[in-house]
C-alpha cells in the first residue's frame, strides 16, 4: 500500500516537472520526486515491528530496522537541497533577466 | 597509494582555490595547473603501477570492501583517467588567457576543479552510492559552470539542463535503491556476484531500464540528448571542452558501461537497446548537425552523433566493438576538445559564434585554421588520422557481429559528419576575408600550445592500434569489460 502511495507521489512530480508553466511549480516537482525516492529509500531498510538499530549489551540481534538507507538518504537529501539552493538562485537570475516565471516566454534559444 | 589522491587532489585544491584565489593574484592560475597537470602525471603513474601489481583496490578508512566503501583501480579505470586527466591539463592551460575576459576566474577554477574531482571519483569508486554521490558532485559544478556567463542564454539553458540532470539523478537514485533491497549490498563487486548467483529475473531488467534513462540522460543518447545542444554552446569555451569531451563520457558512457557489464551482466536485449539508442543518436545528431549556423551548436550536434557511435561499439558486447567504442571515446575526447577549443579561439578573436559572419579566418590565425582543419578531418574520418581508425573497427565489428544495418547507417553518417565539417571549414576558415575581420589578430600563446599539443595527439592517435606501442593500452581496458561478472572475483581476489 504504501509502496503504492510512493509511487503516486513519483508520478505526482514527474507531473508537476512535465506540464506546469512556472519555474517554481517545476522547482516544486523536482523536489516532489526526490522525496518519493527518498521515502521509497527507507521504505526499502523497514521492518514491521522492528526497533532501533542499536546494539546494547545483552541484547539478540533480531527484527532490526535497517540503518543503512537511513544514512543514504540522509546524504541524498543533502544533494537535493544543494540541487534546490542552485535552481533556486538560477531561477531568480531569470526572473531578473525575463521579467517572468513564465516558461513559455523565457525561450531564446532554439532548436 | 596514489588512488586517494585521484579525488583529494581536485578536491583540496578547489578548497585552496576558493580561499586564496581571490585575494592573491595569479595564484588560482599556477596552482590549478599544477593540480591537473599532477593529476595527470599520476594517471601515467597508475597505468605503470596496475601493470606491476595487477587490480588494485583500496580501502577507504580501513573498512573491508562488501562492508565498508573501496576504490577500485583496474585497466578501464587508469584508461578513463589517462583520458581525462589529459584533456583537463590542456584545458586549464587553455583557460589562463581565454578565461581573462571573465570576471572572478578564481570561482571558474573552483568549479572545474570540483567538476574534475567528481567525474575521476566517478571513474575510480567501487561503490555503487558513492558513484552517485560523485555523479552529483560533477552535475551540480556543471550546472553552475554553464551559467557561469549568468546571460539571457546561459541561465535558460543551465535551468533546463538542471531539471533534466536532476530527474536523471532521481532515476538512479531508484535505481541503486532497488539494487540495494534485491542483493542487500552496495558494493558493485558483491552485487554482480549476488546477482550472478540470484539468476535473472525481471527486477533487474527494470533496474536495468532505469539506469539507461538516468546514466542516457547523461551521456546525451538520443531520446534524451535535448539538454546538450543547448548546454554545451552556452558555457564558456574550455567547459564545452570538458562537458563534450569528458564528462558525457565520464558520467555516462562510462558508467553505463561498468554497471552493464560488471555489475548487472549483459543481456541479448540490454545490448540491442544500446545499440539501437545509439545508432538513433548517430543519424539525428548528424542532420540536425547539418542545418546549424551556430558554431558551438553545430559541434554540440556532432557529439550526439559520435557519443552514439561510441554507444554502438560498445553496446555490440563483443570484444572488437568494446575496443572500437573504447579508441573511438578517447579519439573523440581529443578532437572534439580541439573542435571546442578552437571555437573559443574565434569567439575570443572576432567576437561571434555565427558562421555566416566568418570567412578567410585561416590567412589571420593560421594555428586555429590548420589546427581546426586536423580536428575536423580526424572527425569525419580521413585516414590516417585517429578518428578514421575507430571508426573503421566499429563499421569492421558491427560486421563481423553481423549487423549489417548498423554498420551501413555507421558508414552513411560518416559521409554526413564529412559534410557538415566541410561546411564550416569553407564558411569559417577559407573564402574571403569579411570587412570587419581584418583587425584580428591571432590568439594568445597558451591558447595556441594546447590547440597544438591536441593537434599532434589527433594526428599521431592512429598509432596506437600498432601492436606493442599502445595496444595493450586499449586491449585490457577492452578485456575489463569482456570479463564481465568476473570482476567480482577480480576485486576480492586482491583485497589484501
Amino acid at each position: 500500500m504504501i509502496y503504492l502511495m510512493c509511487l503516486v507521489l513519483f508520478c505526482t512530480g514527474v507531473y508537476c516537472i512535465l506540464v506546469k508553466k512556472n519555474l517554481i511549480k517545476i522547482i516544486i516537482g523536482i523536489g516532489i520526486v526526490e522525496y518519493a525516492v527518498n521515502l521509497f529509500f527507507v521504505l526499502v531498510g523497514y521492518r514491521a515491528g522492528g526497533r532501533a538499530p542499536i546494539l546494547a549489551e545483552g541484547q539478540v540481534i533480531q527484527n532490526m530496522v535497517d540503518p543503512l538507507p537511513q544514512a543514504l538518504v540522509l546524504t541524498a537529501i543533502v544533494i537535493g537541497l544543494a540541487v534546490t539552493a542552485l535552481t533556486v538562485a538560477i531561477a531568480m537570475r531569470l526572473y531578473e533577466k525575463y521579467g517572468t516565471f513564465d516558461i513559455t516566454k523565457i525561450r531564446r534559444l532554439k532548436g | 597509494m596514489i588512488l586517494p589522491l585521484f579525488v583529494a587532489i581536485p578536491l583540496g585544491c578547489a578548497f585552496l582555490v576558493s580561499l586564496l584565489g581571490k585575494k592573491l593574484r595569479r595564484f588560482a592560475d599556477t596552482f590549478s595547473n599544477l593540480a591537473t597537470f599532477s593529476l595527470l602525471s599520476f594517471s601515467f603513474l597508475s597505468l605503470v603501477l596496475i601493470k606491476r601489481l595487477g587490480t588494485i583496490v583500496y580501502k577507504v578508512g580501513g573498512w573491508i570492501p562488501p562492508i565498508g566503501i573501496c576504490m577500485v583501480l583496474d585497466n578501464l579505470t587508469s584508461f578513463m583517467l589517462v583520458t581525462i586527466n589529459l584533456i583537463a591539463f590542456l584545458v586549464t592551460i587553455y583557460s589562463i588567457s581565454y578565461m581573462e575576459r571573465y570576471t572572478a576566474k578564481w570561482k571558474f577554477y573552483t568549479l572545474f576543479l570540483l567538476m574534475l574531482a567528481g567525474m575521476n571519483g566517478v571513474i575510480i569508486t567501487g561503490d555503487i552510492f558513492n558513484l552517485f554521490v560523485f555523479l552529483e558532485i560533477a552535475a551540480i559544478s556543471s550546472y553552475a559552470l554553464v551559467a557561469f556567463g549568468v546571460e539571457h542564454e546561459e541561465l535558460e539553458a543551465s535551468f533546463k539542463y538542471m531539471v533534466m540532470g536532476s530527474l536523471a539523478s532521481s532515476f538512479i537514485l531508484l535505481g541503486i535503491a532497488l539494487l540495494y533491497s534485491y542483493t542487500s549490498s552496495l558494493n558493485m563487486a558483491d552485487i554482480s556476484r549476488v546477482l550472478a548467483q540470484k539468476g535473472n529475473s525481471k527486477i533487474v531488467f527494470f533496474m536495468g531500464v532505469l539506469f539507461i534513462m538516468g546514466f542516457g540522460l547523461k551521456a546525451a543518447i538520443a531520446p534524451f540528448h535535448a539538454w546538450l545542444p543547448d548546454a554545451h554552446p552556452s558555457a564558456p569555451a574550455p567547459i564545452s571542452a570538458m562537458l563534450s569531451g569528458v564528462l558525457i563520457k565520464a558520467l555516462g558512457v562510462y558508467a553505463l558501461a561498468r554497471v552493464f557489464f560488471n555489475v548487472l551482466g549483459m543481456t541479448a536485449i540490454s545490448s540491442s537497446i544500446l545499440m539501437v539508442l545509439g545508432t538513433i543518436s548517430m543519424v539525428l545528431g548528424g542532420l540536425l548537425a547539418l542545418g546549424q549556423e551556430d558554431i558551438k551548436r553545430l559541434f554540440a550536434y556532432s557529439s550526439i552523433s559520435q557519443i552514439g557511435y561510441v554507444v554502438l561499439g560498445i553496446g555490440m558486447g563483443t570484444p572488437l566493438g568494446i575496443l572500437a567504442g573504447l579508441f573511438h571515446l578517447l579519439n573523440h575526447a581529443t578532437f572534439k576538445t580541439l573542435l571546442f577549443l578552437n571555437s573559443g579561439s574565434i569567439e575570443y578573436a572576432t567576437g561571434t559564434r555565427d558562421l555566416r559572419k566568418m570567412g578567410g579566418l585561416s590567412l589571420k590565425m593560421p594555428v586555429t585554421g590548420y589546427s581546426s582543419l586536423v580536428g575536423s578531418m580526424s572527425i569525419s574520418g580521413i585516414p590516417p588520422l585517429s578518428g578514421f581508425w575507430s571508426k573503421l573497427l566499429i563499421i569492421l565489428a558491427a560486421i563481423e557481429a553481423k549487423h549489417f544495418i548498423f554498420a551501413s547507417i555507421a558508414v552513411l553518417v560518416s559521409i554526413l559528419t564529412l559534410a557538415y565539417y566541410l561546411k564550416v571549414q569553407r564558411l569559417a576558415f577559407f573564402g574571403e576575408l569579411g570587412d570587419s575581420l581584418k583587425e584580428i589578430k591571432d590568439v594568445p600563446l597558451t591558447m595556441k600550445l594546447s590547440m597544438i599539443a591536441l593537434s599532434i595527439i589527433c594526428l599521431s592517435g592512429g598509432l596506437l592500434l600498432i601492436p606493442g606501442i599502445g595496444k595493450n593500452f586499449l586491449n585490457l581496458a577492452t578485456a575489463v569489460l569482456v570479463n564481465g561478472n568476473n570482476y567480482a572475483q577480480v576485486v576480492f581476489g586482491s583485497i589484501k
